[in-house]
């Protein structure tokens, strides 16, 4: 049954596995955001040798597992620090999901606004940069946050390439400790408390948006 | 450049949307500094005309030239020839030209002081200090400057109408298109954007092309109008000859309706 004594020794290492947790996903997602509104801007905007063969390419990933992706990347690349893999593989894998989000973005920028830009002769580099990404990046803000909460959530996966985040670390604990229930539930409420009030701020956003 | 050459010459111009005919090769001349506005039912191909200029669509057939030079195409190859413009090529010459919209299209993450700095310091390259004292200059002209700061969307449909306008005429150009600028507004609204066009009108030499269902404002700032139907000039003619006294049947019919 639960051991009070087990959890409370249980908790400074998977805490400490926690930060490895957080740096995955902010760093993850830092790529998965700069990478997936690249693949969304040159798919739009990008010659068309460059935006069909991308947009197959992206549709691989999508459809190809994550975990597949990881193992594929270990074995392939075998000399990087498997944290640097893992914050890789995890960002482009999102980089894809993040790059469909950014496109509904950037349709959903009337087109009066591009006129706009043509009437007053903006060079298209700066249209993009001023008038069309702010507007549709900020369109999209609920989804990106929602992704960002899957993203955190999918950080265990890590634990098969041996980053030491913090599922990892509970499985550790665990098996040395025969505490597998204090280590695992500790680890569950961590993450609940992280993960919940930010989809409480992401459909917060959300509704400050909508007016 | 010799003064003489038109500011605008459409030359045998049509516009098709797949079998639909929009302009069916179009002759049409404005000069220098002159004031056209172009009437007529919806559909009647004057918008078109506007966003032809703009380049927001390209011509099916014919050329476009401005201030005496091909504008829709360039030179091609082979001498004496025309081939469409480039992208690169309009992207210059569309400098020359402003225009404002029916639904304003300003910029909504912006203030309406960087609505108006942004085009001359981008594409002029102003420095912002000299952006900025011009753009504080025009929206004192159009009665706006005490809302430098706000954004677009916290002022009236008339308010944001005139900060268009203002941005417009920050990049000076020699041609300004005004397209049904008051159509999207409350009624008790127009005047006030009709006025500070007025003024523009008068304190310029700026060429204006306006489609409008304002008549009386035709009447104050034109020098000609012309009655569009079915993608031709039905009429043509000085502002108040053709409003008082039309001589086309259609014109008449179409008047009608408007009053």
């Amino acid at each position: 049954m639960w051991d009070g004594e087990a959890a409370g020794a249980a908790l400074p290492v998977v805490l400490e596995g926690f930060g490895i947790t957080l740096l995955a996903t902010v760093l993850g997602f830092a790529v998965a955001a700069v990478l997936g509104l690249a693949l969304a801007v040159v798919e739009r905007a990008g010659p068309r040798w460059v935006a069909v063969p991308l947009r197959g390419a992206a549709g691989f990933v999508r459809s190809t597992p994550l975990l597949v992706q990881l193992f594929a990347a270990w074995v392939l690349v075998p000399k990087l620090d498997a944290l640097a893999l893992g914050v890789l593989v995890l960002g482009v894998h999102y980089a894809t999901y993040l790059s469909e989000v950014y496109r509904t973005g950037i349709d959903a920028v009337p087109r009066g606004q591009w006129e706009a830009c043509t009437a007053l002769s903006l060079p298209r580099r700066r249209v993009w940069r001023a008038v069309v990404l702010p507007q549709a990046v900020r369109n999209v803000l609920p989804p990106l946050g929602n992704y960002a909460v899957s993203l955190f959530k999918e950080t265990p996966l890590l634990s098969v390439i041996t980053v030491h985040e913090m599922v990892h670390e509970a499985n550790a604990f665990g098996s040395t400790h025969f505490a597998y229930l204090e280590s695992f539930t500790l680890a569950g409420a961590v993450f609940l408390l992280a993960s919940w009030p930010t989809s409480l701020l992401v459909r917060r956003l959300e509704a400050r948006l909508a007016h | 450049m010799p003064t003489e050459d038109p500011a605008v010459r459409f030359e045998r111009v049509t516009k098709r949307y797949g079998d639909h005919t929009v302009l069916d090769a179009l002759d049409l001349e404005v000069g220098r500094g002159e004031r056209v506005t172009l009437i007529g039912p919806s559909g009647s191909g004057k918008t078109t005309i506007l966003r032809l200029l703009m380049t927001l669509e390209r011509v099916t057939d014919g050329v476009i030239h401005v201030d005496g030079e091909p504008y829709s195409h360039m030179p091609g190859r082979k001498p004496g020839t025309l081939v469409p413009a480039s992208e690169r090529r309009l992207a210059e010459r569309r400098r020359r030209i402003g225009m404002v919209f029916q639904q304003f299209n300003l910029f909504p993450h912006m203030s309406v002081l960087e609505n108006v700095v942004e085009a001359p310091v981008h594409v002029l390259g102003e420095s912002r200090e000299e952006a900025e004292r011009t753009a504080r200059d025009l929206l004192d002209l159009v009665g706006l400057g005490d809302k430098v700061d706000a954004r677009p969307t916290r002022l009236s449909g008339g308010q944001q109408q005139r900060v268009a306008i203002a941005r417009a005429l920050a990049m000076r150009p020699g041609i300004l298109l005004l397209d049904e600028v008051t159509s999207a507004l409350d009624p008790e609204l127009v005047a006030e954007v009709l006025d500070v066009l007025r003024d523009v009108a008068r304190g310029t030499d700026i060429t204006l092309l306006c489609v409008t269902h304002e008549m009386g404002f035709a009447r104050d700032v034109s020098d000609r109008i012309l009655m569009f139907d079915r993608g031709r000039v039905v009429e043509s003619g000085p502002a108040s000859e053709l409003l008082e006294s039309p001589a086309h049947e259609r014109t008449r019919a179409f008047l009608g309706t408007v009053r």
